[in-house]
């Protein structure tokens, strides 16, 4: 019970301090497609990620906007399989536009001032994850579900 | 990689590898002091063993499983369980076995040894771990030794060790252990001695009996003891002890024997022999510098000192150390402890609540009944008390036998031991035999099933109402003992019509398959060994079964003084209306002696400001109880009318399972408790009937609700709740 009441605090600090996570999409024939995009969260029901459009992501994301994004803490370490914490947000991307991106890049290049120009670039896409749900797994297999209130 | 070393190479800078015990031994032997030869095995033997093998991330999950203070000890017991069978199962790696192996054949050559813990900081002047890692005696062979090694590393996470380690605010990730490989002494004497007494510092003690010192370590035998003053040496007090054990070295291991007669009347030290070991104990303070705790043994006229350790600052009771100690009990001690149970305890406890059945609350006046109230409130504080005082520590008897099954025949499942306590004759057992055998009068009686769902109450079959009285007359009503009592038959009938309904339910073992296993246990043993380990089995059993019978015993006096504080209330509802049922015993007496007395009123809870999410349980993690893996609707217990309400095929979801609330346990699917351990009344009996079993789930009865869809992993641990089946 006392690791629910602070979960919350966990999964706040784990998105904020870490700076990739997996994105999974939907290709061709509902193959799965995974890999790494950098990351920055808008408080607990949305996340920002950046993607150049000549790319299978951007692809799959046009032709279905349902994404599952995992981000966890862990070292690399056999001590992971106790200590990390892993969340993986469901939900669906939308790609920014006009002031909505003006004001994503503004809090992205917050988090990685050394990718700006990537994603001020005009072929650099701004997608902002809905999140319907959060899974999240502490000590390898205790998991609590977190909705985010609107 | 060197991971042993003689005592006379140990240098300075050895002192972390050996630990304090073994450097002050190495030390005491390159003074010439008389010390036994031994060989030390490094902390780094450990972490290579840990390392090498993966058990390092195995045990943390363990300890992991919750943080630590969501643990009952209990939980601890059990996860202490399963890491030293890992370590029991767990070979040694190819080459540091063979390095062990050679060391130990070169220093010993098939002489017997002891083999002792070490642990790096394990005895320092503000802290002792004196007795809560192991010391293994009279160990002969290089596999035996090998074997025993291991499990002095795996006393390093005995639920006794983890608990006082937790308590100093040691961090045990990075606890280590090293190991004394002791030539045996098998003295005729032996004791301790404390050159500064605990409590006066111008004293020093000295405690001896005869044969081997493990019975006084461990408490089963009483020691002789003298109280000298430091200064002059002279011996201020002699208290004999009533000299009626001893112990001595077995074919390998160490017996309790009676001491012959001729011992029996002669202290075990004479005087002289008083003043060697109070010299020695002086010359060994002097060396170390400091106030010395030291165990010895004398063989044939000579002294040796088997190890010695500074004396805690605070002395013995400065910490909890005496009370995790009593984690560890031996035969001896826990065998007078069950004769006192059921020789004492357990008739004076059933002659009180017969006594009390005797007395009807209701033919009572007013102040007749709050006197009866308190009488029975003080009897339930009484036998609340008595139940861990002595109840408790007696199921210690579990452990002991689990050890001794695990040690024998080292089995994939750490619980498997459990098994073999099974089919006792348990209270609980004989309820649910007879409520199945009434349940099968009404599948069997469609004529007897209609007239009870109508309402009728007897009259359709005679032998049914004849098992309704005597269930009455044995159990009392359904659920005494829970939150409070049931009156009338209306709940048990409804229960026997639901179990009526289902088909019925077996035990999992027969007499004879438990003969078997039985036969497969002992057949480890030869000799006085498998006599022996028919005593520590025959133990175990007994206390299986009191951990259960004692509850029924305790849940009727409950039951009492809930039934005339249920009259009390019956009768304040006239003045107090809805007021009356939330009043305690304590507050229905006060009211029924004084009428103008009215209750405090409600506090008001406050709200908070809302988050920002909403969170849900979707799987947790907490013990794994008995083994399978169930599914179903989840029925949770939050009141007494909720346990009737079950159903065949339900995943029962509840704080604690006491043996009151058993009955229901047959037409569980699976089970869920809050409460962890393995030996706690839902396990026990979800192992009788084979049902999946998940225990230490932290708030399980609020994070599932009555009907979702739950599955349980008895393997594992681990309950996946899929919500509810419309959302």
């Amino acid at each position: 019970m006392e690791e629910m009441e602070n979960l919350r605090n966990r999964l706040d600090a784990m998105l904020r301090s870490q700076r990739l996570a997996v994105l999974s999409t939907t290709g061709a024939g509902g193959a799965p497609y995974g890999n790494l995009v950098s990351f920055a969260p808008l408080g607990a029901g949305r996340l920002l990620f950046a993607t150049t459009r000549e790319t299978r992501k951007y692809e799959n994301l046009r032709a279905d906007a349902r994404v599952a994004l995992l981000v966890d803490n862990r070292r690399g370490v056999e001590a992971d399989f106790h200590e990390a914490l892993a969340a993986t947000a469901l939900g669906r991307a939308v790609e920014l536009t006009g002031k909505d991106r003006e004001e994503g890049i503004a809090v992205y290049i917050t988090k990685f001032p050394f990718l700006e120009e990537f994603v001020r670039a005009p072929s650099c896409a701004l997608f902002r994850v809905e999140v319907e749900r959060w899974i999240v797994v502490t000590r390898f297999q205790n998991v609590i579900e977190v909705t985010p209130l609107p | 990689m060197n991971v042993t070393l003689p005592l006379d190479r140990v240098e300075p800078r050895d002192r972390e590898r050996v630990g304090g015990k073994g450097y002050a031994l190495a030390r005491m032997a390159r003074q010439g002091l008389p010390v036994p030869a031994a060989l030390l095995i490094t902390a780094e033997a450990y972490r290579h063993y840990i390392r090498g093998t993966g058990i390092g991330e195995a045990i943390a999950l363990e300890i992991n499983r919750k943080i630590a203070g969501e643990m009952r000890w209990e939980e601890m017991w059990d996860a202490a369980l399963r890491i030293r069978n890992l370590f029991l199962r767990t070979p040694l790696p190819g080459g540091l076995r063979d390095g062990l192996a050679r060391a130990i054949e070169e220093s010993f050559r098939g002489v017997a040894v002891v083999v002792r813990s070490s642990a790096p900081g394990e005895d320092s002047a503000t802290a002792s771990f004196a007795g809560l890692h192991e010391s293994f005696v009279n160990v002969r062979g290089t596999e035996a030794i090998l074997d025993h090694i291991r499990l002095v590393w795996a006393s390093l996470w005995s639920d006794a060790a983890l608990l006082y380690r937790r308590e100093l605010g040691l961090d045990i990730a990075t606890s280590t252990m090293a190991v004394i490989v002791q030539e045996i002494v098998a003295g005729d004497r032996s004791g301790v001695a404390f050159s500064v007494s605990p409590g006066e510092p111008s004293r020093s003690v000295i405690e001896a009996v005869h044969g081997l010192n493990q019975g006084l370590v461990d408490g089963s035998v009483e020691p002789d003891r003298w109280v000298l003053d430091r200064s002059s040496g002279r011996i201020l007090t002699h208290r004999p002890a009533t000299r009626e054990k001893a112990v001595y070295a077995a074919d390998s291991g160490v017996d309790v024997r009676p001491l012959p007669a001729a011992l029996a009347g002669t202290p075990p030290l004479a005087p002289e022999e008083v003043h060697l070991v109070f010299r020695t104990v002086l010359d060994v303070e002097q060396f170390f510098g400091s106030p010395q705790d030291m165990e010895w043994t004398i063989r044939s006229g000579s002294l040796y000192i088997l190890q010695a350790r500074p004396v805690t600052a605070g002395g013995p009771d400065g910490d909890q150390r005496a009370w995790y100690l009593t984690l560890r009990r031996s035969l001896e001690n826990l065998k007078a402890l069950r004769q006192e149970v059921e020789g004492r305890w357990i008739p004076a406890m059933t002659s009180d609540a017969r006594a009390l059945a005797g007395v009807d609350p209701a033919a009572l006046s007013d102040e007749g009944l709050a006197a009866e109230i308190e009488r029975r409130r003080s009897l339930l504080d009484k036998w609340t008390g008595v139940y861990y005082a002595h109840f408790i520590p007696l199921a210690h008897g579990i452990r002991l036998f689990g050890q001794a099954y695990n040690d024998a025949l080292r089995p994939a499942d750490p619980y498997e031991f459990m098994d073999l306590l099974g089919g006792t004759e348990m209270i609980s057992l004989e309820r649910n035999r007879l409520l199945a055998r009434m349940a099968g009068r009404i599948r069997e009686n469609p004529q007897l099933a209609q007239s009870l769902r109508q309402g009728a109450r007897a009259g359709v079959d005679g032998a049914f109402d004849a098992d309704v009285e005597t269930f009455s007359r044995t159990f009392g009503d359904l659920g005494c003992g829970t939150d409070r009592c049931f009156s009338g038959h209306d709940a048990l009938f409804g229960l026997l019509l639901r179990m009526a309904e289902a088909p019925p339910v077996r035990e999992r073992f027969d007499a004879g398959e438990i003969e078997a296993r039985r036969e497969a246990f002992l057949s480890c043993f030869a000799g006085e060994a498998r006599q022996r380990a028919a005593e520590i089995l025959d133990l175990g059993r007994a206390s299986y079964r009191l951990r259960d019978n004692d509850n029924i015993h305790l849940g009727k006096i409950e039951g009492a003084l809930l039934a005339a504080v249920d009259e009390g209330k019956r009768r304040l509802g006239r003045t107090l209306g809805g007021a009356a049922s939330a009043l305690s015993a304590e507050e229905t007496a006060r009211a029924l002696r004084d009428p103008a007395w009215r209750p405090q009123g409600a506090i008001p809870q406050r709200e908070g400001k809302g988050p920002d999410s909403a969170l849900r349980a979707r799987q947790l993690r907490g013990q794994p109880a008995g083994p399978g893996v169930a599914r179903g609707p989840a029925r949770v217990i939050t009141g007494p009318g909720d346990l009737l309400e079950i159903r065949a095929g339900e995943i029962l979801v509840c704080d604690a399972i006491d043996p009151n609330m058993t009955f229901a346990v047959p037409l569980a699917a699976g089970i869920v408790e809050r409460r962890g351990g393995m030996l706690i009344h839902g396990a026990i009996i979800a192992r009788e009937y084979g049902i999946p079993c998940v225990t230490g789930i932290p708030g399980a009865a609020e994070l599932i609700r009555t009907g979702d869809r739950v599955s349980v992993d008895g393997w594992l641990g681990i309950v996946t709740i899929e919500g509810q089946p419309s959302l």
